[in-house]
Formats: C-alpha cells, structure tokens, sequence
C-alpha cells in the first residue's frame, strides 16, 4: 500500500536522451537498420567533399592493392576503388527509394479501387496475375533492353513488376475493411465514395505500406545491381556497385578487392534495409510480429 | 474436386494469355523497330520496308498477335535475329545446364531450409534459433554474384578443390558434372534457404502449440517423430506454398548465376541477347520462364489436397 501511495501522481518528464535508449532497446532492429542506412546515405550525399575521383583513369596504377593513398586499391584502369564504391551508393540508394515510392503509389491507387469496386477487381487482379507471373528481374532486362540505358528507365523497369504485389496487399486491406461497421455507417450516412476511401479506408493500408515500402526498396536494390551486373543496367560511365563487380570480374585473383568491396557495400545496404524492415513490421505489426 | 481442377486449370490458361499479351505488346510498342534492327546500320529503307513487310509488322497488332499466339502454340518462338536459328532450337541446345542447375539447387536449398526451420522452431528462443534467424536475414540481403564470387574465390582459387567456372554435361560423368554444379547451386540458393527456412520455422511454431502435439508429447513420443510426422507434416501447406513462389526468386537466379559461373545455359543466352538486341530470344526466353512458374504453382495448388486431407475443392 505504501508503495502505491509513494508514487508521485505525475511520472518526471524521462529526458530525451532516455526515451531514445529505451525505444533502442525495444526496437533493436530499426536503430540498427536505420543507422548503418543513414551513415551510408550521408557518405553518398557528402561524397564530393571526401571521396575524392570516381572517374580518372591512371593506367599506370592499376590493379594496386588497398594502401594508405587508396583506401581500397584500384581497378583495371587505375580508378580508385574506394571512391567508386561511395559513390555507387547514390545509384543503389535513388533506385530503391524511387521504386518504393512509385510502386507503392501506383499500386496504392490501383488496389484502393480493386478493393472497392467489384467491377475493377475481376479485370485489374487477373492482369496482376500475368503480370506476377513473369520473373520480376527478366522482365526488368526486357524493359531495358527495349529502351534507352538511364538511371529512370531503371527504375521504371524495376517499379512495374513490383506494383502488383502493391496491389493485392491494399486489395487484401480494403476488401477486409470495408465490411467493418464504421465504413458501412460512412456508406449509409451518404458519405462520398471518394471521401469514404480517403478518409476511412486509406488509413488502415498505411502501416502494412511502410513495411512493404522496406521490403520493395531492398528488393529494387539488388535488382538494380544485378541489372548493372547483367550489362542491363545504368549507363557503364556511371559507377554502380553492379557494374563495378562486372567490370572487374576478369581480375578476381589478382585484385579480389575490386569485386568485394562493392560486393559487401551492397550486402551491408540491403541488410540493413531488411533489418529496418522487420523491426518495422514487428512494431507496425504485432500480428506479424510472432511469425517471421 | 473435379470442378475445382477444371476452374483452377481455366485461370491458369488465362493467366498465361495475359502474359502472352504483356510479352507480345513489351516488344511491339517499343521504340526500336525490329525490321531495322534486323536490316543492320547501312540498310536502305526499301529494304527496311521489304523485312517488315515480310515478318508481317504492317499488319494491325491484333492480327500480328494471334498469327504470334498461333506460331508459339506450335512451339515455335520465332527466329533469332543474329544467328539466323530458331529460338526453340537455341533454348532446347542450352536447357540442360539450366535444368541442371535448377534441380540441383531446388534440391539442395528444400533439404537445407526444412532442416533449419525445424532446428529452430525446436530449439525457439535458443542462440540456435536466432543464429539460424539471423543467418538467414543474411542470406537474403547478400546477392547472388556476390556470394558466387567469394565463394570462386575461397575454393577455386584459394583453396582449389572445385573447379573455378563452366559446365560439364551429365554425359561425361557424374562427378564432373555435380563438381561443377556445387558451388552456383550453393550461390544461387542461399537466399531461397533464408526463404524457406523463415517459413518452415514459422508455420512450425504454429503447429508445435496445437494440442495434439501436447498429446503426442504426454503420450510418450520419441522427439523425432514427434518433429517429423506430427508436426512437419502439418506444416506442409505453407512451406510448399512459398517454395512454389520462391522460383519465381529462382529463375530469377539462374541467369545471374550463369554469368558469374560462364555456364553455358538459357540464362547465359538470354543476358547475350541482350547486348545484342535479340528481341525474339529474350521473348522466348521469359515466355518460356513465365510458363514454368505458373505451371510451378499449378501444381502446388494441387498437392494442397495431399497434404492436408482437410483441404476439400
């Protein structure tokens, strides 16, 4: 009784510093990801200021191993590989945020009117199936293959096989939604429809969205590498982690550090936008949270 | 059950039509025109206007698709524009090293996968299960090429127990042929392992709390059986559902892990046709994918029933 009665009736404001340990601590994941993605962002936005030349060839330095000067050697042509490799963060990094924003836009339209219109839905869900059907990377290199080689047309080609999955995670939300009694209260109260998918149904897409959004990120930026690797990819002027990998393929004995020092900065991107990702869902999500 | 296959069977006929008309309209509507392309840099446009007459490109696109639909339906995939040989026949001469690889790694990946999934749904909560789980986040984020390399690297070059690239056929040997097929089929099936073995833990978890396994344990039952036959049977359904979408990631693989191992497979024709602007391969060549993954989860669709009784159509 005592101990109840000792307690202040206001809890002392906790300092920021200690709100930011404890929520650390409960979502290790997140403070994870989200760290190792900020400090690699920041590198690829402050890159001119320290990496120094991504570009200029000294064929007379090639293949020289990882010294005090070049932190991680040169190519086959003499560039250094540690400026390269900083630099072919901002590629990896501008097609994953890209692609997760467009696919989940247009998907998000898409699979709001799916769900809520049972006209839409027949049509729309067995034009998805198709396109799922077709492996998200070949159709990719089509895509390409069909257009001129940039770093938008990349990103297109890698948004369009991800919107479906988009679309039938909002349809699966809407169709499970829209039954519920407020939303069939909104209905009878005259409510717009558009008001009705706006304002009552687009809300509860949000928090399984965010996680998606990790997810297709991560997925666009090792599609990304792989079509720079496959030669499908950005322009070969333009350093990327996977034409970097490509290009110095043939050197893998002699100069193993040309392949591997893109090759684990694309590991650490992805790894830690997965780990950002099941944080996420374990936080949005504590359904989910149990499963994975 | 009948009525039930004939209608799965009928939205599987009509997805792969939707994918024929996606693919069809991926190289009809753009920007290239592949009479030019064919009639190479210093083609007059007579003769432009000849090859499109010819490969039929005047007529209207409904036109040109069903006399396309038609042609695929009868297995031909066109011609090549380079080589000059049917696309069919360019596929069929390089199939076996893809099926190789393939099989392999399905085999390899499901083995390896299940036995973690299991390992740590058992072991929940232990260092085991999360060094398993944190494996696998791992194995998901690092690329295929990438994991090919290190491992070339490693145990081809370093250490030189396995060779360090290409591809010899069955016909030669049994040994050759899987020495040549270790090391791309561990690349390429890491992350499928990470997949399946998430989900095989997952619908464990789920399984080992029902009360039958209370009842299996109270009785007496061995842990293995208890493992194997009451609990992993009954976890079936969603393993080998995400082990069908999984090919998707699969076939994605191959052609990434052809490159990286120069095994001389569908994939390598596909990535060589693309800085050669081979239209009709790529075509083919994704047709061709497209329809074994459909046909891939038609047929996960349909082992539902053997695997859970319960499941009625």
């Amino acid at each position: 009784m005592s101990a109840i009665a000792a307690e202040p009736t206001l809890r002392p404001a906790t300092p920021r510093s200690a709100q930011l340990r404890r929520f650390a601590r409960r979502n290790p994941t997140i403070v994870a990801g989200g760290a190792i993605l900020g400090l690699i962002a920041l590198l690829a936005i402050l890159a001119p200021l320290f990496a120094g030349d991504a570009v200029t060839m000294h064929p007379a330095l090639r293949l020289r191993p990882p010294s005090a000067e070049d932190w991680l050697g040169t190519d086959h042509l003499g560039r250094d590989v540690f400026a390269r490799t900083i630099y072919g963060a901002r590629v990896s990094l501008i097609v994953g945020m890209s692609v997760a924003a467009m696919s989940i836009t247009v998907g998000l339209v898409i699979g709001l009117l799916a769900g809520y219109f049972r006209k839409v839905e027949a049509v729309v869900m067995r034009l998805m199936d198709g396109l799922m059907a077709i492996p998200a990377i070949l159709l990719a290199i089509a895509l390409v293959a069909l257009t001129r080689a940039s770093v938008s047309t990349v990103i297109i080609a890698i948004t369009i096989p991800e919107i479906p999955r988009v679309v039938r995670l909002v349809r699966a939300v809407v169709l499970s939604v829209r039954e519920a009694p407020y939303v069939e209260a909104a209905i009878a109260g005259g409510t717009p429809t558009w008001k009705i998918l706006i304002r009552h149904i687009l809300p509860s897409t949000i928090a399984p969205l965010i996680v998606q959004a990790t997810y297709i990120c991560a997925s666009a930026i090792l599609i990304e590498a792989a079509l720079s690797f496959l030669g499908a990819g950005t322009p070969p002027e333009i350093p990327t982690w996977g034409n970097m990998i490509a290009q110095s393929r043939l050197f893998l004995s002699r100069a193993p550090w040309t392949i591997f020092a893109p090759g684990i900065a694309l590991a650490l991107v992805v790894l830690a936008v997965n780990l950002l990702g099941d944080g996420l869902r374990d936080r949005l999500d504590p359904r989910l949270a149990r499963r994975m | 059950m009948l009525a039930y296959i004939t209608r799965r069977l009928a939205s599987t006929v009509l997805v792969m039509g939707i994918v024929a008309v996606f693919i069809f309209l991926l190289l009809h509507l753009s920007p290239g025109d592949p009479a030019a392309i064919i009639a190479g840099d210093n083609a007059t446009t007579e003769q432009i206007d000849a090859i499109r007459r010819h490969l039929g490109l005047d007529d209207a696109l409904p036109v040109q698709f069903y006399r396309w639909l038609g042609a695929v339906l009868q297995g031909d995939l066109g011609i090549s524009i380079f080589s000059n040989e049917p696309v069919a026949k360019l596929i069929g001469q390089r199939i076996e090293p893809t099926l190789s690889l393939a099989l392999t790694t399905l085999f390899v990946a499901v083995s390896l996968a299940v036995t973690f999934g299991v390992l740590a749904a058992w072991k929940v909560g232990t260092w085991i299960d999360r060094a398993l789980m944190v494996v696998s986040v791992i194995g998901f984020s690092v690329p295929v090429f990438v994991v090919g390399y290190m491992l070339i690297y490693v145990f081809s070059i370093n250490l030189r127990w396995l060779p360090v690239q290409g591809y010899t056929p069955i016909a030669q040997g049994l040994g050759p042929w899987i020495e040549h097929l270790i090391l791309p089929s561990i690349a390429l099936g890491l992350a499928y392992v990470a997949l399946i073995a998430r989900i095989t833990r997952t619908a464990m978890l789920d399984v080992l709390a029902e009360d039958y396994i209370r009842t299996a344990r109270a009785k007496g039952v061995a842990t293995s059986s208890m493992l194997l036959k009451h609990a992993l049977k009954n976890a079936g359904v969603p393993i080998i559902t995400v082990i069908g979408i999984g090919i998707a990631l699969l076939i994605g693989g191959v052609v990434i892990t052809e490159t990286v191992f120069n095994i001389p497979g569908v994939g390598r024709l596909v990535v060589d046709a693309i800085s050669k602007r081979d239209y009709p391969i790529i075509q083919g060549v994704i047709l061709i994918f497209s329809g074994v993954y459909v046909l891939v989860n038609l047929a996960v669709d349909m082992s539902y029933t053997l695997l859970d009784p319960r499941i009625r159509y």
